[in-house]
């Protein structure tokens, strides 16, 4: 049977959602297998060197730097707080003596002769890492971290800003058309995912940051309003790490798009519920997109959970075309006739019909995208 | 020793593409060519089940059986098996690499040619006097998390003290290598040779260090081989092995995996020595575009790590400003959609142009992106800084300065380009004027474009260093390189100079093989095509006596030139070229000079 392998955006009503949490150096892991967490819990946690300052001993004692071991006070090794004397001078008959000072607390790591420097290390800064999900401890990465296994509703987004977030997500439109309008926020969506419909602007969305809302979910944005958030355009969709109180994840692409029907209605099921969501998103080779993660209690569990395998595009699919023209439509896919065709740019592609409300279109297969439902 | 059958791939970041050249009467011919999705990551972890599939492509195809138990068959046994087999690779990211140098455009420029040239992406470029403080270096260092670092300065018997600074810095930020963490990052040491000995003292514990020859040993002289050289061996001990499958891609290929734009740069410059000609070579691609050269014989490369058609497509747009990919656009478009659009590309950038608007908006946007990328190059591919120039009397009036950029429009003979927007565009046409619109060439130059990109692949092939197979192999890569691989789209004859609007600014007379006459007379600002083919083509050129078309002001050239699948075009237009801001004369301008070559079909 024709089939074309599109990567598409997941929406899953039941899923096993594994999640690896992982120390970005060496460290203690704090958790053992089959422990069952909460989203603060601390699963790992290391201390990252501390800063480094380089003092120029030689330079500004005016000595050589062949001589620095003879006007040191300290050695390699010897900790030191802020205001002690790391080296002084022989002076002029003992007198005229020149001294240093140590800048900050720290440790003496290393002392050259050649250059003449002295470098010291400020204290260790610890780095934690919370399980981000509510879930059970399935495996441990020695030293590194730990993998949680959680069953969830699942949703991808295309895009988003903002790194991870969480709280009880709101509903606040009645139609996946419908925009996310300023007036719709308010001081009592402080800390919840709040979902709006087809799209959301910059000033809706500043005052939702300023709400301090934990996340936003809407269909589109504009590409154009995003320096206003971030202070500069962003060139790479590679984001996560801006620092701003509400994550924003974009489920279908920049402009006024309505929200996908299937995303929208599991939202629209789990109104009221905790969800983890985490806006970073990189479109690179090992994409990673924005997601909503949304655990069931234990005695929500149906015990279904959905095993599925990627097949790609085929007839009857459920498509959502990704580019103009009708950039945004969703249908079922018709026909995958094998030949190249042509289109009206002249590109020669491979192409998809599909029917979008009863009218058939002809699509570029790679201007198609899966919508995995389950 | 006649190598009948030759298997290559080049495993991309998201595609792994193979080629199958044969022998076929005496001549090297690409015959087949496969690819498959690239499974450097997960679920597959393995790069070679890419290969196996763009392998099986090519045996579906050409009937031959190339692979036995998973396994590439060399040499070839009865018809079955290829006779050698050979890769590059730039997936999981290619080779990243730092540099440092004590003065930033004297030893930092050229550590960093030297892992340009062999093929890496420089992530930032570390130098003594680069204005941030140690602590800054400290933290960059950490943060990047690079594949190698090669460090560089001083000239050979002068001053220690700021290269083993350098080094100071390299070991309090205790770098830690970009892929796994059990093993040393690579360091190269290429500076002072003095200062070997306290290189060692300070890094060795901490790194794991290699000394190579000083990259400047003298001022005057820069000295690339060794360090190029030992990027590329340490890129098959310790980057490729840590990346998956590529202990067994390396026990399949009988020569060393070259990075991918390794292999580009050396068939590029091999070109230009053989054929004695200027060179420029482009790869565009969906996160950066790579750009080649050869002038005065120096070769020099630039990626431009964030310029290109889908994953940084939006990147083009910041840098360049959106007036700029706005003046390309030959139809009125409200700004706010034309950047939504563009945005759409770079989250979906897998996406292809189905109506000629979205066409119009790609193409503007790579003529952007070659713009900026070219731009870099030519600040970038300069003379050595620093050196002293001895002065005489009839200098007074010519005075240039050392580190002056290399590239010379005027000297270019030959653009290549490659990369999907200009290899796969609908019509030649349309790549000619990407090529001619971005890289405003000046006097006479050939245009060309790389039919599926398989520079890459003849270029690990040119490079083979196995005695016996050495001069057959280079003679393979080259055959095919002219044959299969460059797609001749023509000339562009280009007079340079400052005339009023109405002036006929060159004379064209052209005598064909067949003894037909062409004559034509070039207005300013006009462009025109000439449908003729691959074929040498006698031209009389005469420009108006204010303007240069290769010889000096005023002064007719008589020479051969080629036409091709597009032809002669004639370009009147100025250098840089302008486009009125006023929208409606901007569109009369883009439909006239789009309509001489048949750019689009007549919608527009």
């Amino acid at each position: 049977m024709a089939h074309s392998y599109t990567p598409g955006l997941k929406v899953l009503k039941s899923t096993n959602v594994k999640k690896e949490r992982r120390l970005p150096i060496k460290g203690k892991v704090n958790k053992i297998v089959g422990d069952q967490l909460t989203p603060e819990e601390i699963v790992a946690t290391t201390d990252l060197p501390g800063n480094v300052q380089i003092i120029k001993v030689a330079s500004q004692l005016n000595i050589g730097p062949a001589d620095i071991f003879d006007i040191l006070k300290v050695k390699t090794g010897d900790n030191v707080v802020k205001g002690d004397l790391i080296a002084q001078t022989q002076g002029l008959f003992g007198m005229f003596k020149s001294e240093l000072y140590a800048p900050i607390d720290g440790t003496i790591e290393s002392i050259s002769d050649v250059t003449g420097q002295l470098i010291m290390r400020e204290a260790p800064i610890p780095v934690d890492i919370d399980a981000y999900i509510s879930g059970s401890v399935t495996d441990i990465i020695s030293d590194e971290g730990v993998v949680i296994n959680t069953h969830a509703a699942f949703i991808q987004g295309i895009f988003g800003i903002g790194g991870e977030a969480r709280g009880n997500i709101k509903i606040l439109v009645n139609n996946r058309d419908d925009e996310l309008t300023e007036n719709l926020l308010n001081e009592s969506h402080s800390g919840k995912i709040i979902i709006g419909g087809s799209f959301i602007s910059l000033n809706a969305f500043k005052k939702a940051m300023k709400l301090n809302i934990s996340g936003i979910v809407v269909g589109g944005f504009n590409y154009f309003d995003l320096e206003d958030i971030l202070g500069y355009r962003l060139g790479v969709a590679i984001t996560g790490s801006e620092d701003i109180p509400t994550s924003l994840i974009v489920t279908e692409g920049y402009g006024k798009i309505q929200m996908g029907q299937q995303t929208f209605d599991l939202l629209k099921n789990h109104a009221n519920q905790f969800a983890s969501i985490n806006g970073a998103t990189q479109i690179r080779a090992g994409v990673i997109r924005p997601e909503i993660v949304i655990p069931y209690d234990k005695k929500e569990m149906s015990g279904e959970v959905s095993t599925r395998t990627e097949k790609g595009i085929q007839k009857n699919s459920l498509v959502r075309v990704i580019r103009a023209p009708h950039f945004g439509s969703m249908g079922r896919v018709l026909d995958l006739p094998p030949e190249l065709q042509k289109m009206e740019s002249e590109t020669m592609v491979r192409v998809a019909i599909i029917d979008v409300d009863g009218h058939k279109y002809t699509i570029p297969r790679s201007n198609l995208e899966m919508v995995e439902t389950d | 020793m006649i190598l009948k059958s030759i298997l290559a791939t080049d495993c991309g970041s998201t595609t792994t593409k193979a080629i199958l050249i044969e022998c076929i009467e005496g001549e090297y011919r690409l015959t087949f060519r496969g690819e498959a999705p690239t499974t450097v990551e997960a679920p597959f972890e393995d790069v070679t089940k890419g290969v196996l599939n763009a392998v099986m492509e090519i045996e579906e195809l050409s009937g031959k059986k190339i692979i036995d138990k998973n396994n590439i068959i060399t040499p070839s046994k009865n018809n079955e098996g290829v006779d050698i087999y050979l890769s590059t690779s730039s997936a999981g990211g290619g080779l990243q690499m730092m540099v440092a140098g004590v003065v930033k455009s004297m030893s930092g420029e050229s550590a960093e040619r030297a892992a340009l040239g062999a093929g890496s992406i420089v992530m930032d470029v570390m130098a003594s006097n680069d204005g941030r403080l140690a602590h800054e270096k400290i933290k960059r260092i950490r943060d990047l998390r690079p594949d190698m670092i090669l460090l560089s300065g001083g000239i050979d018997g002068g001053t220690v003290s700021h290269v083993v600074e350098l080094a100071e810095i390299l070991a309090a930020a205790n770098p830690q290598p970009r892929l796994g963490q059990n093993y040393q990052l690579p360091v190269i040491y290429a500076g002072n040779k003095k200062a070997q000995d306290q290189i060692s003292k300070t890094l060795s514990e901490k790194v794991d260090l290699d000394i190579v020859d000083n990259i400047r040993p003298v001022l005057e002289t820069e000295n690339l081989e060794p360090s190029r050289d030992k990027i590329h061996d340490l890129f098959m001990e310790h980057v490729m092995q840590q990346a998956p499958g590529y202990k067994k891609l390396t026990s399949w290929t009988d020569a060393p995996i070259m990075p991918t734009p390794g292999a580009v740069g050396s068939l590029i410059e091999m070109i230009s020595e053989k054929e004695k000609i200027s060179v420029v070579g482009v790869d565009i691609g969906g996160a950066t575009t790579d750009i080649f050269s050869v002038f005065q014989n120096k070769f020099n490369r630039t990626v431009s790590a964030n310029l290109g058609m889908s994953y940084s497509i939006c990147n083009v747009l910041a840098e360049s400003g959106l007036e700029n990919v706005l003046r390309w656009v030959p139809f009125n478009i409200d700004k706010k959609e034309l950047t939504n659009r563009i945005g759409n590309k770079m989250i979906r950038p897998t996406t292809v142009p189905q109506s000629l608007e979205e066409l119009f908006i790609e193409q503007a946007i790579a003529r952007e992106a070659l713009r900026l990328s070219f731009k870099q190059h030519k600040e970038f591919a300069v003379g050595l800084k620093g050196v002293q120039k001895e002065r005489t009397i009839s200098d007074a009036f010519d005075q240039t300065n050392s580190g002056e950029s290399l590239v010379n429009m005027m000297d270019l003979d030959l653009i290549v380009g490659s990369g999907g927007v200009l290899s796969h565009a609908p019509r030649r046409e349309q790549s000619a004027k990407m090529l001619i619109d971005s890289f405003m060439p000046e006097g006479i130059t050939q245009l060309a474009v790389d039919s599926i990109f398989m520079m890459p692949q003849l270029g690990v092939l040119a490079n083979v260093e196995k005695d016996k197979l050495k001069e057959e192999a280079r003679k393979a890569a080259l055959e095919v390189f002219h044959k299969d691989c460059l797609i001749r789209l023509g000339t562009c004859l280009t007079p340079v100079g400052n005339v009023k609007n109405g002036t006929i600014v060159l004379k064209v007379t052209l005598t064909l093989l067949n003894g037909e006459k062409i004559e034509k007379s070039l207005m300013k600002n006009q462009l025109f095509r000439i449908k003729l083919n691959y074929e040498p083509i006698k031209a009389k050129l005469v420009p108006h006596k204010k303007m240069n078309i290769g010889a000096g002001m005023g002064e007719p050239i008589s020479t051969t030139i080629y036409g091709g699948l597009v032809g002669i075009i004639l370009d009147g237009r100025e250098r840089p070229i302008t486009i009125p801001n006023n929208a409606q004369e901007r569109l009369k301008y883009l439909k006239e000079w789009s309509d001489a070559l048949d750019e689009y079909p007549n919608k527009v």
